[in-house]
């Protein structure tokens, strides 16, 4: 589903340049629940911009879908975000004042489906995060594991092939931590790929597999206990 | 494009975004309604001040001119300076048959005040001698009966018409006059006809006699106080004057150097400037109406570049999730357009409210200030495209700005 193969990414500082990442090799293969795991500073951001198609790398290939991205205009990346990519945020990103149904809504609307088929899905995927009975309620009307989960019902409206999470949990106490991360796993358990980003162990645990990064490179690649069991299953 | 603007969904995004900023849209469209308010109202007054201008001067001929007769003021062929002037009924003959095809009235009067009695009411006004031709350059309005006829001054008639005002201190109210006697100067006059004078007016309240009639009886012989002398179209008038100075110069003796011999007015050379006065005026009221507009279109221009640095987070969001470069700055412009719209059908409203009131309260009445101050409805929709055309471009730029932002600068955490 991703094949990075020799990533590099700098940014200029003046007349120096920041090399962020230095060399990433990373396959994620469709339906994997990932995360990325490093301290601030350590890329995962940066890495996370160029998959989501948010920001460009300088050198090496990046595949999304088995399709090579490259030189991609504006107009070329705002239509494949729509069709391929869901994104969680950890400040939510929720637009204020549009209700939860209108903000799950939104995507929709770029991709150009008509205005009660867009209510009606959005109103579908609210009550498979649990959020039926808060559908015209405003974001600040909703707790913050509620924002998350109204993210993460926009994310997945369009039926991506991944969903890519930054921090989704930083924002949130540990028990609303736990049930979003629940969410995530229902989510990757229907199939979807799921690639978070984040500094917390106990998040990272729960996922199938850990990328540890530092200083632009990785540093470890190794399955968790539930990937292994998963795997197991598999062979 | 087309389906972009006709889409119900596009507007509900702009209902949001207006929605959500009430207070910068209220005064966003205050700036843009006030530009296009003052533009309609002060075309509209300036409108009236025209109507009013030309309802004044509607009925004189205004291509004429009044020449009378003052001392000379250079000795001249063995005549000293000084000498008093009389125009002759000759002189109208002579002019009449000189400018064949540039002159279209002449019109030689006679004047002087006489006490009018009609029973035991009486009063001193002003009587003129008069020939029919006067009725073409200034046109009297009549109430009751005719004015003076060729059969008139053929017969040296004694008859008679009088202004409204004569008729009002003279007679009852509602009293038919026409066919009674009045009595001027110890001589019965049989009343023909009441006319009512216009604002402008070179006779004021008079009664006109037929010339013949004046010439005989105030003893007058051949002798003419001044006259009206109307061009026909498209003379150059300032020339004609000349010309016709010039003549009556010679015919006189006078020098043709001597500018006091001769007295007059030119009534088309104060028109014109008069008229120049209104269009300056016009051109006035354009250019502080336009340029009100445009600084309200900045206005708009101003806040919605704000917005869009306001927003930037959320333009972010809407980028991420999928909307293109293209979808966002149609957003931003439409919504500026939508905004000026609406502003300036508001203003538009507004104005025409304000002129009517303006109309009720000083455009009837026997001497309006503004007569009927209206906008022509092509001038409002020239106005009213400006604006769209204004709102248009203003909102490129912060469109501009909006799709400058990279999503990935606005989702930047704090």
């Amino acid at each position: 589903m991703i094949r990075i193969e020799g990533l590099h990414k700098s940014y200029p500082i003046g007349k120096d340049s920041l090399h962020v990442l230095k060399g990433l090799d990373l396959h994620i293969k469709e339906g994997e629940f990932v995360s990325i795991m490093g301290s601030s500073g350590s890329g995962k951001s940066t890495l996370l911009n160029i998959v989501g198609l948010l920001d460009e790398h300088d050198v090496g290939n990046y595949y999304l879908n088995g399709q090579l991205i490259e030189k991609l205009n504006e107009k070329k990346a705002a239509v494949l975000r729509n069709k391929f990519l869901g994104f969680v945020f950890q400040s939510f990103n929720l637009i204020s004042y549009k209700t939860a149904v209108e903000n799950v809504a939104l995507p929709l609307y770029y991709k150009g489906v008509g205005r009660k088929e867009r209510l009606k899905t959005a109103l579908e995927y609210l009550e498979k995060v649990e959020l039926g009975p808060w559908a015209e309620h405003l974001p600040n009307e909703l707790s913050g594991g509620q924002k998350q989960r109204v993210a993460i019902a926009r994310a997945l409206v369009t039926v991506p092939k991944v969903i890519l999470a930054d921090e989704p949990t930083g924002a949130l106490d540990s028990t609303t931590t736990d049930s979003v991360m629940d969410l995530l796993k229902g989510i990757n358990d229907e199939g979807m790929t799921v690639f978070v980003i984040t500094h917390e162990e106990e998040v990272a645990e729960q996922t199938d597999r850990i990328v540890r990064l530092k200083d632009g490179v990785i540093i470890s690649d190794e399955l968790t206990e539930s990937g292994k069991a998963k795997a197991k299953q598999y062979v | 494009m087309f389906k972009f603007i006709f889409d119900s969904d596009t507007w509900q995004e702009i209902y949001g975004g207006i929605r959500k900023n009430k207070t910068r849209t209220i005064i966003t469209i205050i700036g843009v309604l006030w530009g296009i308010f003052l533009l309609v109202v002060l075309l509209g007054a300036a409108r009236g001040m025209e109507n009013n201008f030309k309802k004044a001067f509607g009925d004189f001929a205004t291509n004429s001119l009044v020449v009378w007769t003052n001392r000379t003021d250079k000795p001249f062929k063995g005549f000293q300076k000084g000498r008093r002037i009389q125009l002759k009924t000759r002189d109208v003959e002579v002019l009449k048959e000189e400018f064949k095809g540039r002159l279209k009235y002449i019109v030689p009067r006679c004047q002087t005040s006489s006490l009018i009695i009609n029973g035991f009411k009486s009063g001193d006004f002003q009587v003129s001698g008069d020939y029919p031709v006067l009725d073409k350059v200034q046109k009297k309005n009549l109430i009751y009966g005719r004015f003076l006829n060729k059969n008139d001054i053929n017969n040296k008639a004694k008859v008679v018409v009088i202004e409204e005002e004569i008729y009002k201190q003279l007679f009852e109210k509602n009293e038919y006059p026409i066919n009674q006697y009045l009595i001027i100067n110890n001589v019965n006059y049989k009343l023909v006809g009441v006319y009512k004078s216009g604002a402008i007016d070179f006779d004021g309240d008079t009664a006109y006699i037929p010339f013949t009639t004046f010439q005989q009886v105030y003893n007058r012989g051949n002798s003419i106080d001044w006259m009206m002398i109307t061009a026909d179209e498209g003379v150059d008038i300032e020339q004609f004057e000349l010309d016709i100075q010039l003549t009556l110069k010679n015919l006189h003796k006078v020098d043709p150097e001597d500018n006091k011999a001769f007295g007059g007015i030119n009534l088309a050379v104060q028109i014109g400037k008069f008229t120049g006065f209104l269009t300056g005026m016009q051109f006035l009221t354009w250019f502080v109406g336009i340029a009100t507009l445009i600084a309200g279109v900045f206005a708009i221009g101003n806040i919605l570049l704000i917005t869009v640095k306001e927003r930037t987070k959320e333009i972010g969001i809407r980028r991420a999730l999928g909307a293109t470069p293209r979808e966002i700055r149609q957003q931003v412009i439409l919504e500026s357009v939508f905004l000026t719209t609406i502003a300036g059908m508001l203003g538009i409203v507004f104005g025409g409210l304000v002129l009517y009131i303006i109309d009720s309260a000083f455009g009837s009445g026997p001497d309006p200030t503004l007569l009927n101050p209206t906008v022509n409805i092509p001038i409002v929709l020239i106005a009213f495209t400006i604006l769209i055309v204004l709102g248009t471009s203003i909102g490129l730029i912060p469109a501009y700005m909006a799709t400058m932002i990279k999503p990935i600068e606005a989702l930047r955490e704090e």
